[in-house]
């Protein structure tokens, strides 16, 4: 690994000075995936500004809503009674996530800015628009098993492995974040970008910017909750695809639903048609399978990702019908 | 498993080539870094102390016992561990957070100590499975995987044991399913998880202090 300059602030504001004015500064939280990328060369900053002693762990109530500490931990979260009681979506998501151990040090900030675990993206033997710009994608005629089928470019096929950013993006979270030109609110739906011809960015962060904390509104989405997750073994594995569905259920019909896709794009992927074709419906089987049906519009497969098409719809309605049980 | 190393490590080619980078990492410390530096720093690790020296200093207590340090930022808290504090318990399998053998519990939470610096854990207590035993008595869990056959190469249990501390005292050994859920962080290549899991219901069951 290379060497690199550590400092620890313990200011928010001294932080954000040491990484907006050095290129090759970055912050550390957790270092789950920091860690691992560094000891791989994939990323090698010259300083790391370990953000640690901040005080952002805190899960409090504001303004009609939970404000999530950008440091709190996963684990944290995940076992947090107020969580648990108005967003049990979201714990749903964070369990499903990693270990018990990886759970223990990652955090809030550090799970949204992970990296894809596209293998071409960690194999610096082969090419990565994401890893080096302009040297092209490995995956796009490569084994293309794990990759996009929704809002992808000819410069990079990769997923966003976050199971925790699809229970956010489904709950209309927004992002609060302190930059050098201070402060800002960004839309979760808005915060991971698509990769078009800049795969490079992962997010609609600048340079310096920290996440603070994040806000999840209080919904009606307390009990018809539920987080399917498809992977290759029962637990610890990144998704193939996941859902996170949640609907609002009143005589058998639904009064509103949430839906968004993990492991098919860039980005934690919404699916607000498919939302708005549930409303108003009976919550039967039909109902959801229609729903499904209108969430696939415009996916398109590659040579090895081909059963995502038919996974994808059956982990919709699977969803769906345990959220309605619930 | 109690082993301290201080006293019952061999002092074998691992032992003697351990004792020489720790001196020789000591010495370099000592030549680079004037004492008085090293306790400003401690007390307020800014950029410009940062940059001056190579090592930053690091106060951390492992197993009951208190350690001043002064290490290299890239020094991960496994390595640290296992080259500088010679305990060897803690394994070193993937070293990319994907297999668990690394498990140390840091103020009580177990976490991978692969995937971290250890300067990051400045002021923290660390137990590894080498603080678990009271002197010579065994850990309950300790017990529990000897009588279970919680392992056959034994690579893994140092992580196992310390995760399924943690999964008791987390109280997320509820069931068999939910001790598998909890416990998927640590990977066992000879595949003894069915006596793990056997272990740690035993533990938990038990009722004894964990």
């Amino acid at each position: 690994m290379n060497q690199f300059q550590y400092v620890r602030p313990s200011k928010a504001q001294a932080a954000i000075e040491a990484v907006a004015k050095d290129a090759n500064a970055t912050f550390i939280a957790g270092g789950t995936n920091l860690v691992d990328l560094m000891k791989r060369g994939i990323a090698t900053p010259q300083k790391l500004v370990d953000i640690n002693r901040l005080p952002l762990t805190k899960i409090e109530r504001e303004n009609n809503g939970l404000r999530i500490g950008a440091l709190a931990l996963n684990s944290a979260v995940a076992d947090d009674k107020q969580v648990r009681e108005k967003q049990p979506l979201l714990a749903l998501a964070l369990n499903a996530g990693a270990s018990a151990q990886l759970r223990n040090m990652a955090t809030v900030g550090g799970n949204m800015l992970q990296r894809t675990r596209c293998a071409y993206f960690y194999d610096l033997t082969m090419p990565c628009n994401k890893r080096e710009p302009g040297t092209g994608c490995g995956a796009l005629e490569g084994i293309n098993r794990m990759h996009a089928i929704f809002g992808f470019s000819d410069k990079c096929i990769a997923v966003h492995p976050s199971d925790m950013s699809v229970a956010l993006v489904a709950l209309d979270a927004t992002v609060l974040v302190t930059g050098p030109k201070g402060e800002r609110r960004i839309p979760f739906a808005d915060f991971h970008r698509l990769p078009g011809d800049t795969p490079e960015k992962d997010t609609n962060l600048e340079r310096g910017e920290l996440i603070t904390a994040v806000d999840v509104p209080d919904g009606p989405f307390t009990k018809h909750v539920h987080y399917q997750k498809v992977r290759e073994r029962a637990s610890y594995a990144f998704a193939l695809l996941s859902v996170a569905a949640a609907l609002d259920i009143e005589n058998n019909t639904i009064k509103a639903a949430r839906l968004a896709m993990g492991g098919v794009a860039h980005k934690p992927w919404r699916l607000t048609a498919a939302e708005q074709s549930l409303v108003g419906k009976p919550a039967t089987e039909e109902t959801f399978r229609q729903a499904a049906a209108v969430a696939m519009q415009g996916a398109k497969a590659f040579k090895h990702n081909a059963y995502k098409l038919k996974l994808a719809p059956n982990t919709i309605i699977q969803a769906l019908k345990t959220a309605a049980a619930a | 498993m109690a082993m301290n190393p201080e006293h019952d490590a061999p002092a074998g080619h691992d032992e003697a080539r351990r004792t020489f980078l720790k001196q020789s990492s000591l010495l370099t410390a000592l030549a680079f870094v004037p004492a008085p530096v090293v306790d400003a720093a401690a007390a307020n690790l800014d950029e410009k102390v940062a940059g001056a020296i190579e090592k930053v200093p690091l106060k951390l207590e492992v197993n009951g016992k208190k350690y001043k340090l002064a290490v290299e930022p890239r020094t991960t808290l496994l390595d640290l561990l296992r080259e500088e504090l010679n305990l060897t318990g803690t394994k070193k399998g993937c070293d990319y957070g994907q297999c668990g053998a690394c498990t140390v519990h840091v103020d009580g939470q177990r976490v991978n100590s692969c995937l971290s610096f250890a300067v990051m854990h400045d002021g923290r207590k660390v137990t590894t499975i080498e603080g678990l035993a009271d002197g010579d008595k065994l850990h309950p869990m300790q017990e529990a995987f000897v009588k279970h056959d919680g392992f056959q190469c034994g690579y893994c249990t140092p992580g196992q044991i310390m995760s399924a501390v943690a999964c008791v005292r987390e109280g997320h050994a509820g069931s068999d399913a939910e001790i598998r859920e909890y416990m998927s962080g640590n990977i066992c290549r000879c595949g003894a998880y069915s006596n793990i899991v056997a272990a740690i219901q035993e533990v938990k069951n038990g009722g004894q202090k964990v």
